[in-house]
């Protein structure tokens, strides 16, 4: 959580400096989320994310040097520079994408856990989505082939409050978005974000229901970015107050409460964050330091090559 | 060699591929157990089951994203569009995830998947099912546009764009089902290269660019002007993008005139981009402007009348080749 955290308040810094353009959407706030799952998830399993990508792409073992140099456009990123911060790609750990358009990528997650089905292997897919998303066709289509023929994904609604700027009470007839399930056939679920080790139960349930071939599920998790929807975004569609009384419930000093509770030394939680901060300082450096994205990468990625017989 | 249609030709094409690659399946609106809206999957459920012949709801989003995915991960999904023009609900699938993610992966991940069906006027279906599709989707990089006019082309292109590792979207003819040709007997395995256009006559008079539909419209026309004394070339270019323009500039260095005959509509598109490169690559050897026979600049009109005067007509290609030609 702590990699992600500092990573991000990194990104933002880089990024007011000018090393880093585009759109950059952060995750600060949800770090439990990609941590638990991250955890449940296995080799094989595949993942799907929105274009608020590092989180997850950090906790499933993405170096921090090779995310940082994606956002700084440079040949070492995990993009090699042509996806940015909305495009992480790290297919040998299962991680298939940050995705740009709203809803646009749930069908792909249908896909992915089609195919384990298809090929009779216990795959799992998770699939991120934000609230904004399930009011778009793209959530309707894709929640209806999973549930009608039971592939093995869960659909994770990371509730962060906000589709961009606009509340959820102004976008949703609906308060608890995880009663959609029903009209898709399948079981929903629905609880706050911030405790890493409930979001990891409750993942882990719906995760195992679908490596043990029951079929989807789709779980609504409760939860707050504390930056704007992107840099962008100076939040002013809501108050300091809100903030403020959000940031009690702060991921990272949940779990660094309850670490102290099971009586993990503080000298040791302040040494992992020396640790960290060394870690995101020397990915600021390598990815300063690495060669600029390549056109000659750019003209020959277009098109897969063919080995047709 | 045999004669066998269009649609059998097809048919032939996915049977012998699933047969070949397990990974191969086929998905979409009333393929399996309504063996298809046009036959084309006619019997394929009986052979290979519903495990790999699947029948979905009326999702196009749905199922051209869910097989994206299930290509991205290894799978070589056929999805069957009822027609083409279903395919809009399901445009950003094809432009924004099929078409980008090899690039946006920097080339980690390949999406080996066909998207397939009739495209094009059938009759009197009017405007909403009446599009000819080509010049969407030419316009984007990252995938391969088939429009294949003849059986044996429709056959072995469509084996190729099976095996390719890339997006193909596959532009059949919805009027073009029930034509006959020749195509190789079985056990001859032939598969048409992505990418090469083809003559379909010779000629030193005019060359003529045509495919899909108006293709044979052109032939017809050929025969007539060659009662006439002019003797046209054709040229049928198989794949839009890539477009092979090599026999093309060759023969109009030939001819000195061109007439590049589409149904698409004249905004834009493969005939106008095969304009811009045949006016670049042969300037000198011009003798006369090129020229479009296109389908008419409206959306298409119920009324048969009128959908005949929209769509190439013979008189209208005879007219452009007499026209580049100065002939009366």
């Amino acid at each position: 959580m702590m990699v992600i955290r500092r990573f991000e308040e990194e990104a933002a810094r880089n990024y007011a400096k000018g090393k880093i353009g585009g759109f950059l959407h952060l995750y600060i706030g949800q770090e439990a989320i990609a941590v638990a799952a991250a955890e449940v998830l296995r080799e094989g399993d595949y993942i799907f994310q929105t274009y608020r990508d590092h989180g997850i792409a950090l906790a499933r073992g993405m170096s921090p040097d090779a995310a940082m140099a994606e956002l700084f456009g440079k040949d070492t990123g995990c993009s090699r520079g042509l996806g940015g911060s909305m495009h992480f790609f790290d297919v040998e750990r299962g991680f298939l994408g940050g995705w740009a358009i709203v809803g646009g990528h749930l069908a792909l997650a249908a896909g992915t856990a089609f195919k384990s089905k298809y090929s009779e292997e216990d795959g799992v897919t998770i699939c991120f989505f934000g609230e904004g998303s399930t009011n778009i066709g793209g959530f309707h289509e894709a929640m209806s082939l999973a549930g009608l023929w039971k592939l093995p994904v869960v659909f994770v609604c990371e509730n962060n409050q906000y589709a961009m700027g606009t509340p959820l009470e102004r976008t949703s007839p609906l308060k608890d978005l995880s009663i959609k399930a029903k009209g898709y056939g399948m079981p929903g679920d629905r609880l706050e974000g911030h405790d890493v080790e409930v979001v990891q139960e409750r993942l882990g349930a719906a995760v195992a229901r679908a490596r043990a071939g029951e079929g989807p599920t789709f779980v609504e998790i409760q939860t707050y970015r504390f930056r704007g929807h992107s840099m962008s975004d100076p939040a002013k569609y809501r108050t300091r107050t809100e903030l403020e009384q959000r940031k009690q419930q702060d991921p990272v000093m949940v779990a660094r409460a309850r670490l102290l509770e099971l009586g993990v030394a503080e000298s040791a939680l302040d040494d992992i964050d020396l640790e960290v901060d060394a870690e995101i300082d020397a990915a600021v450096r390598f990815a300063e330091d690495s060669e600029p994205a390549r056109h000659d990468v750019m003209m020959s990625t277009v098109l897969a090559e063919e080995d047709v017989s | 060699m045999r004669e066998i249609r269009y649609r059998e030709a097809l048919r032939e094409a996915m049977f012998e591929e699933m047969a070949r690659d397990d990974r191969v399946f086929l998905m979409g609106e009333e393929v399996g157990h309504y063996q298809g809206a046009y036959k084309v999957s006619e019997g394929l459920l009986d052979q290979f089951g519903e495990k790999r012949v699947i029948d979905t709801p009326i999702a196009e989003a749905g199922f051209a994203g869910l097989g994206v995915g299930a290509a991205m991960v290894g799978l070589r999904p056929i999805i069957e569009f009822m027609t083409w023009n279903f395919s809009f609900v399901a445009f950003d699938q094809i432009v924004s995830n099929a078409a980008k993610v090899h690039a946006m992966s920097a080339g980690a991940i390949q999406v080996p998947i066909v998207f397939r069906g009739p495209n094009g006027a059938a009759k009197q279906v009017a405007a909403q099912h009446s599009h000819s599709c080509a010049p969407f989707y030419t316009n984007i990089p990252g995938l391969y546009v088939i429009q294949p006019s003849t059986p044996r082309d429709a056959k072995g292109l469509l084996k190729s764009a099976i095996r390719s590792n890339n997006p193909v979207v596959f532009l059949e003819g919805e009027t073009l089902y029930g034509v006959k040709g020749e195509v190789p007997d079985e056990g001859v395995e032939e598969l048409v290269p992505i990418g090469e256009s083809r003559l379909a006559r010779a000629g030193s008079d005019c060359t003529i660019v045509s495919w899909g539909r108006p293709y044979y419209t052109v032939l017809a026309a050929a025969e007539k002007l060659s009662a006439e004394g002019i003797e046209c070339e054709v040229i049928d270019p198989r794949t839009l993008r890539p477009l092979d323009t090599s026999l093309m500039v060759q023969s109009v260095k030939k001819t000195n005139r061109c007439v590049i005959v589409h149904e698409h509509w004249p905004y834009g598109g493969p005939g106008a981009e095969i304009v811009d490169r045949i006016q670049r690559e042969a300037f000198d050897y011009l003798d006369a402007p090129l020229e479009r026979v296109t389908g008419l600049d409206v959306p298409m009109p119920y009324a048969l009348n009128l959908e005949d005067s929209v769509l190439p007509t013979e008189e209208r290609v005879i007219d452009a080749v007499k026209r580049v030609s100065y002939a009366k």
